[in-house]
């Protein structure tokens, strides 16, 4: 494949950082309530994260998958609690740091948060933005090196001959895997997907955790996926987390997961049969 | 007989408040046109008049073309220069007016500097600048800056909280800085719409361009008006003319700028 060497890991030197090595990803205790006062919708979330593998989250609606996720590239300001990314605590870091931070997480999103207006080659190359000064990016005077990843990127996700095209002329799918093109163009060292597949067709759907997979293994990082569907988490997930009500209840490998625990993260059993 | 109707609830629940706002308002227009004594006999009294002047207007008066060529130049000259600049001036007071992006304390300050450029028609706003700078084009241009600040600014920053902030989202989470986040998160949303607000306020400021000269800001108003003053009222429908040639152009341009930049 020739997008081969892209996808695996480039640059083995900006892997610093003193935090434990086979867990890029801490978190301890983390609390977030949206306002004092108002009821927390994360209630202390202890989690460590290996160096590779695909973690999907599952869990009902409202139960704060997506705040998770959302804390640890602080998208969300959590309450309290710790997140050590690479030995780094991402909940104390300032402006700077965080955008340091930022750089090495990608993030792909339900709704794909494409720059709708812009071509397909620019959205990939937004994932370089943490790098790239405005004036660059302005005047698309993006590094050679840069433009010739993103080429390969968009070979190793099959849009090759959409490079041209504007985001909002593409399908679902399509823009879904831009939106993975441009997180995995970050070059990171973790993957994070807010229900990427919730908006797709069944077929998409396996496509795209099948794309999300080969990230995990190429690049040898963690992915965490929060995702509705228990049959594409079994699937596709080395581990699972399961939540319920802000709270984890089930943490262990898909082949534990028995219908009692489905029962505990979603309630009731009509549903199950 | 419809079942809504026949069970006796209605489909529709009338809206009293709104029907009392029609009313309080046909009522006012009524009482102020009482008060402003408009009567249909002044208003024959008018047409009258009215019928007169037109009369006297044609045939228009070419003979003295060239004050009319270097008025219309210095008009044109005077929109584009204030165009350009107030459209300059208008992107980052707009950014920083944008309450999605900007914390109170920048964008309330910056939302009463724009409200101030728009309190004041472009006439009054040019008559300060001509008392405090002098007679000239000078005047004028900053007349019109005024005028494109208020109301590019304004409506810019209006299209910047309506964006989508998911693409924002999305940009933020990959580490850009503020200037990128902008760049390629806000402006691609906004840009279409600034262009349009911009041919807009070019247009505006065409048509106000002949005007600020009454008032000695430079231009072909101070023809114009000349004209009037004078009852030159064959020179002056050359004058009128010449305008609305020159408005039609500018309009054709200000098309054509839009459709490249959709």
């Amino acid at each position: 494949m020739a997008g081969g060497s892209t996808v695996g890991r480039v640059d083995g030197a900006a892997r610093a950082g003193d935090g434990p090595p086979d867990q890029p990803l801490v978190i301890r205790n983390l609390t977030k309530s949206y306002g004092a006062g108002r009821p927390l919708v994360l209630k202390g979330i202890s989690l460590a994260f290996e160096a590779r593998g695909v973690v999907a989250i599952i869990g009902p609606s409202g139960t704060g998958k997506s705040t998770l996720i959302r804390c640890i590239n602080r998208l969300v300001e959590p309450t309290s609690g710790e997140i050590l990314f690479k030995g780094r605590d991402v909940a104390r870091a300032g402006r700077r740091e965080l955008r340091h931070v930022r750089r090495r997480i990608g993030m792909v999103f339900q709704e794909y948060n494409l720059v709708e207006r812009l071509s397909v080659m620019e959205n990939v190359l937004c994932g370089r933005l943490g790098y790239v000064p405005a004036w660059r990016a302005w005047l698309r005077r993006y590094p050679p090196a840069d433009i010739d990843k993103a080429f390969d990127l968009l070979e190793m996700v099959g849009l090759s001959d959409f490079v041209h095209q504007r985001a909002d002329s593409l399908s679902g799918g399509q823009r879904q895997r831009v939106g993975i093109a441009r997180a995995v163009m970050q070059d990171p060292d973790l993957l994070l997907a807010d229900e990427p597949t919730s908006s797709l067709d069944p077929k998409t759907s396996v496509e795209i955790m099948e794309l999300l997979r080969e990230v995990a293994d190429r690049r040898a990082i963690p992915v965490l996926i929060n995702i509705h569907d228990v049959t594409l988490a079994r699937r596709f997930a080395t581990r699972i987390v399961g939540m319920s009500a802000g709270a984890v209840v089930y943490d262990g490998p898909p082949g534990g997961l028995t219908d009692d625990h489905l029962r505990t993260i979603y309630g009731g059993e009509d549903w199950l049969s | 007989m419809t079942a809504s109707a026949s069970t006796g609830q209605a489909a529709f629940r009338p809206n009293w408040a709104a029907r009392a706002g029609w009313l309080l308002l046909a009522a006012y227009v009524a009482y102020a046109a009482q008060i402003l004594d408009i009567t249909w006999a002044r208003f024959v009294l008018g047409l009258d008049q009215g019928g007169r002047f037109l009369g006297r207007l044609f045939p228009p008066e070419f003979q003295r073309w060239e004050l009319l060529v270097d008025g219309l130049t210095e008009s044109l000259q005077i929109a584009v220069i204030a165009s350009v600049l107030g459209i300059v001036i208008s992107l980052p007071i707009g950014l920083l007016a944008a309450r999605n992006l900007m914390p109170w304390w920048v964008s309330t300050p910056t939302r009463a500097f724009v409200a101030l450029c728009r309190s004041f028609h472009p006439i009054l706003v040019a008559i300060v600048f001509v008392k405090a700078i002098g007679f000239g084009a000078l005047a004028g241009i900053l007349a019109l800056v005024v005028a494109s600040v208020g109301f590019v600014a304004k409506l810019f920053a209006e299209a910047i909280e309506e964006i989508s902030m998911k693409q924002v989202e999305a940009v933020r989470a990959t580490g850009a800085g503020f200037a990128n986040v902008v760049t390629m998160g806000v402006l691609p949303q906004v840009l279409a719409r600034f262009i349009g607000f911009s041919t807009y306020q070019l247009d505006s400021n065409l048509r106000n361009s002949t005007m600020v000269g009454i008032v000695g800001g430079g231009g072909i108003g101070g023809t114009l008006f000349a004209a009037f003053q004078r009852f030159d009222y064959g020179f002056l429908c050359a004058i009128l003319i010449a305008i609305i040639a020159l408005i039609m152009m500018g309009e054709l341009v200000a098309t054509r700028l839009r459709a490249t930049f959709q």
